[in-house]
């Protein structure tokens, strides 16, 4: 396949992918603004007004970064993730075994579609947070390499579970018992320097809080962790997910038989 | 003319050790129609599941014109057009967007892939059906989409497993005419069929595969030519009691107006009508009793290719 095909191979699984996220949008793109919206009203306003300030901000203005990384963290991961899956169901991913795409054009298309859908929410969940607080904008470069960065490292991450899943239960179990607690413990809603000295180094395991806390500066100039670590941290695992789910389609690790 | 596919020494051997493939070696001749026939778990399926990248092999050898599936998979796979025995498209896709992605996937301009999807369509009937998702479509709707959606990128080789299985047969013959006019216009064709009577009006040459193993390898005509005795029923316009003598025997009474009767393939049945005649039996219709393929299909698995029975 020469690069021009390529190109149109890789349009075609990236038009489809929005597509199909885009014919059920009440279903990928309304409930996360709805959850999220309730986070605003609840934890921003009801109860944000009695905590105060956090790192000199007000606690709305603190969460709202968070916020809307979580909605595209979980989102990304549940595109991937349930339309890979849903081709391994439907056995459509024959179509696409039986064509001359090169694996890492697969897994190119369809990080692309988790981006897409992860960008479209976490861009309405924006839009959403406009109404209940002014937002900043630190540094615009920083908010749009690490959203793009962190949406293709959890789309990466869904393409593997739909890979390795057997059964819809498989595609459930990341999301609630890893994913969910992570980004909970990521520092969406405090600082860790309000947690004891050793849950601080336990949560520097927690690769979300890098992408939280890098976010944040973006908006607010102000980070738990070192810009350079935080992105050293998602470039290393976006490039090692990548370069494993490159591997485990050119194998057919549970595509093929 | 050169092989459309050529498979060298074959084997695969799944995870749980089962062996489904024992070293098979086939050649389909450019603009051929071939016959891929074989029992359930036969190994058809993995041998086409092979061809087609859906399944990996365990050693051997394809060729798709001559382009090495491990080497040149992109050219190999450019050649190749694939309808599957199960449904293997997304449901809630429309009709139009599953052939236009389809061309996509093998670098075809989208509105390239919209001309020939409205060209396949419309040969296959589907054209009316274009925005309907895939779900609502009948069995046979089905069954043509997966047609039309193998040939969208213009494919020199195309394989059809079981293509007409639980499709009724105004649907079948339409789809047996249509495999014709492709297979005329230059498309080599492997067909793997239940149907043997589909085998036997369409194709050319067969290959059967029985416990992973190629058993039989040769042209239709020769393949038929090794029956010796055809089974024919005779349905009669008056009832008979009992049956007369004939040389040789081979007369049997099913009811009062239907008898069978075995004639050796070089016994003229002008013979048979004559000596029914002389008894004042008239003959109203006769049929094959079984197709004859079936009857050599089951008579090979039973005894092997050269008429022995097996331990």
């Amino acid at each position: 396949m020469n690069l021009h095909d390529q190109l149109i191979a890789y349009k075609t699984i990236v038009i489809k992918e929005v597509l199909r996220f885009g014919r059920i949008w009440v279903q990928t793109i309304v409930p996360p603004v709805i959850t999220v919206s309730l986070y605003f009203v609840i934890f921003g306003n009801l109860i944000g007004s009695r905590i105060g300030e956090m790192d000199g901000f007000s606690y709305m203005d603190y969460i709202v970064p968070g916020l809307i990384m979580m909605a595209v963290i979980t989102n990304s991961y549940a595109n991937v993730v349930s339309s890979f899956y849903g081709c391994k169901f439907h056995h459509n991913i024959e179509e696409l075994l039986v064509s001359p795409i090169p694996s890492y054009l697969i897994v190119l298309g369809f990080m692309t579609g988790g981006v897409a859908r992860g960008l479209a929410v976490g861009a309405a969940v924006t839009a959403v947070s406009m109404f209940f607080t002014e937002l900043q904008f630190h540094n615009p470069v920083v908010i749009i390499t690490i959203v793009l960065l962190t949406s293709m490292l959890f789309s990466l991450a869904g393409l593997l579970n739909a890979v390795f899943a057997r059964s819809f239960d498989d595609i459930s179990i990341v999301p609630t018992f890893v994913l969910t607690p992570l980004t909970y413990l990521g520092g969406v809603f405090y600082t860790i320097h309000l947690l004891p000295e050793f849950w601080q180094n336990v949560s520097r395991l927690n690769p979300i809080l890098y992408m939280v806390n890098a976010f944040r500066y973006g908006f607010l100039g102000v980070s738990d962790i070192g810009i350079f670590w935080s992105y050293a941290i998602i470039i290393g695992f976006t490039a090692a997910l990548y370069g494993i789910a490159v591997y485990v389609l050119h194998i057919g690790l549970g595509i093929r038989k | 003319m050169d092989n459309a596919l050529t498979i060298d020494n074959l084997t695969k051997t799944y995870a749980n050790g089962f062996q489904a493939l024992k070293g098979i070696s086939l050649e389909v001749r450019e603009g051929d129609f071939f016959a891929l026939l074989g029992p359930n778990g036969a190994g058809k399926s993995t041998t086409i599941g092979i061809v087609c990248a859906l399944v990996t092999k365990s050693a051997g050898k394809v060729r798709i014109f001559d382009h090495d599936i491990d080497r040149d998979f992109s050219r190999a796979k450019r050649l190749l057009g694939l309808v599957p025995q199960e449904f293997n498209f997304n449901i809630f896709e429309p009709v139009e967007e599953i052939l236009v992605n389809q061309a996509g996937y093998f670098g075809i301009e989208r509105k390239t892939g919209f001309e020939r999807a409205e060209r396949y369509l419309k040969l296959l009937g589907l054209w009316d059906k274009r925005r309907s998702q895939a779900r609502e479509l009948s069995g046979g709707m089905k069954r043509r989409l997966m047609i039309a959606r193998a040939l969208v990128h213009e494919p020199r080789l195309l394989i059809l497993d079981e293509p007409t299985a639980g499709v009724d047969i105004e649907v079948r013959h339409s789809m047996w005419k249509f495999l014709r006019e492709l297979n005329a216009a230059g498309i080599t064709i492997i067909l793997t069929t239940h149907n043997l009577e589909e085998a036997e009006n369409l194709c050319r040459n067969i290959a059967i595969i029985d416990e992973g193993r190629l058993i039989e390898n040769t042209s239709m005509k020769q393949l038929l030519g090794r029956l010796h005795m055809e089974t024919f029923v005779l349905e009669l316009r008056h009832p008979v009691g009992r049956l007369p003598r004939l040389e040789p025997d081979c007369l049997r009474k099913i009811d009062d107006t239907t008898l069978e009767v075995d004639i050796d393939r070089d016994r003229s049945v002008n013979a048979l009508y004559e000596q029914l005649s002389r008894h004042g039996i008239e003959v109203l219709s006769m049929r094959n009793k079984t197709n004859r393929l079936e009857q050599l299909f089951l008579h090979m698995l039973q005894n092997g290719t050269d008429g022995e029975e097996r331990p």
